[in-house]
């Protein structure tokens, strides 16, 4: 069951679509620990966390976490995901 | 225009107030200027940040509202009364006044009329807003797609667009909506009167649910039980689109 205070991987299109060209909402992730295939959309997601984490909805692991480090600089640690699979550029279809 | 390429990095950009019309007692929709605004696909959301005198930022996503062939972008926001940022858009923000937008955001939770599938939109609260986007588009182009809205909020006062969807249901052209009411119903309510629950989407639900899309938005449990019901009744767990809005509250 997921806290009533997650929101969802819709939540990282805007952070993340100032740092990528690629729509992470409609991403198709592999997580490193269970292997589920998902879109970013539906990852769990805190951001109210020291920066922004977002979980695999079915085994919890952090697939991503994003931090401003307060001096301009941006940390993204992608290393819960497998592969990410990008079908077109962002609006593209 | 339905599908817009925007390639590059999303960016922070001024949008200008143009106008303010109110929804409910807690709700707004402000219509913005936005110069070489690329336009946006129905379902996408826009964050929106505001910046206090002595620095302090503030961001939050908000759904757009209107149809992609509209003439200008519009968000309904909520007022949510320990808010950072909806107490000044739903209460100080008026015409001229500026502030910082950042979108269109999402290519996922997004339906654009371009399968034949019949769709069920399901709404907790302000999470209609996004479902709204949608069926203007689906009016504005006369998508013959057929598509139902099952928009749940806590009485009568509180549903947006209370008018608007009722002409489109009216029509004879595919769209229907239905209202779920948790709390009040007013005298001769024929809508339902209590929380989405598995034998109302069973109700709701097309025949074609085992192959058809589902839109779910809203408070983050209740997308998470109205999803949950959804696959339950045989809708594919990869086509039940949802987007949570966290802890307001507004359908529950």
């Amino acid at each position: 069951m997921t806290s009533a205070s997650a929101l969802d991987g819709n939540a990282l299109g805007g952070p993340l679509g100032e740092l990528f060209t690629f729509d992470i909402t409609s991403a198709v992730a592999t997580c490193a620990g269970c292997g589920r295939r998902s879109p970013g959309a539906a990852w769990v997601v805190f951001v109210d966390a020291p920066g922004i984490v977002a979980r695999c909805a079915q085994c919890e692991r952090v697939q991503l976490r994003l931090v401003n480090d307060g001096t301009g600089r941006t940390w993204v640690d992608l290393s819960g995901i497998e592969t990410l699979e990008i079908a077109a550029p962002r609006g593209g279809a | 225009m339905a599908r817009t390429t925007v390639l590059g990095r999303l960016s922070w950009r001024v949008a200008t107030v143009s106008s303010r019309a109110p929804e409910t007692s807690r709700a707004v929709t402000l219509v913005l200027d936005v110069p070489d605004w690329p336009g946006h696909r129905p379902g996408q959301h826009v964050d929106v940040r505001l910046t206090a005198e002595d620095g302090y930022q503030a961001e939050r996503s908000y759904s757009i509202a209107s149809a992609p062939g509209d003439p200008a972008l519009a968000l309904t926001v909520e007022r949510l009364d320990d808010g950072e940022v909806s107490p000044w858009l739903t209460t100080v923000a008026a015409p001229g006044d500026v502030f910082e937008l950042r979108g269109p955001v999402g290519g996922y939770f997004v339906w654009d009329g371009s399968e034949a599938d019949p769709v069920l939109l399901v709404g907790g609260g302000s999470g209609v807003v996004p479902l709204m986007a949608m069926a203007r588009h689906r009016a504005r182009q006369a998508i013959p797609t057929r598509m139902r809205l099952l928009y749940s909020a806590r009485s009568e006062q509180d549903l947006l667009y209370r008018s608007e969807l009722d002409g489109l249901a009216a029509g004879d052209d595919g769209f229907d909506v239905v209202y779920a009411l948790t709390r009040a119903t007013p005298p001769g309510w024929t809508g339902y009167d209590r929380r989405v629950d598995g034998a109302m989407l069973a109700d709701v639900s097309f025949p074609e649910r085992h192959t058809s899309p589902a839109f779910v938005c809203g408070p983050t449990p209740f997308v998470e039980a109205v999803a949950n019901s959804l696959v339950l009744l045989g809708h594919p767990p990869g086509r039940v689109k949802t987007e949570r809005f966290g802890p307001t509250g507004g359908g529950s």
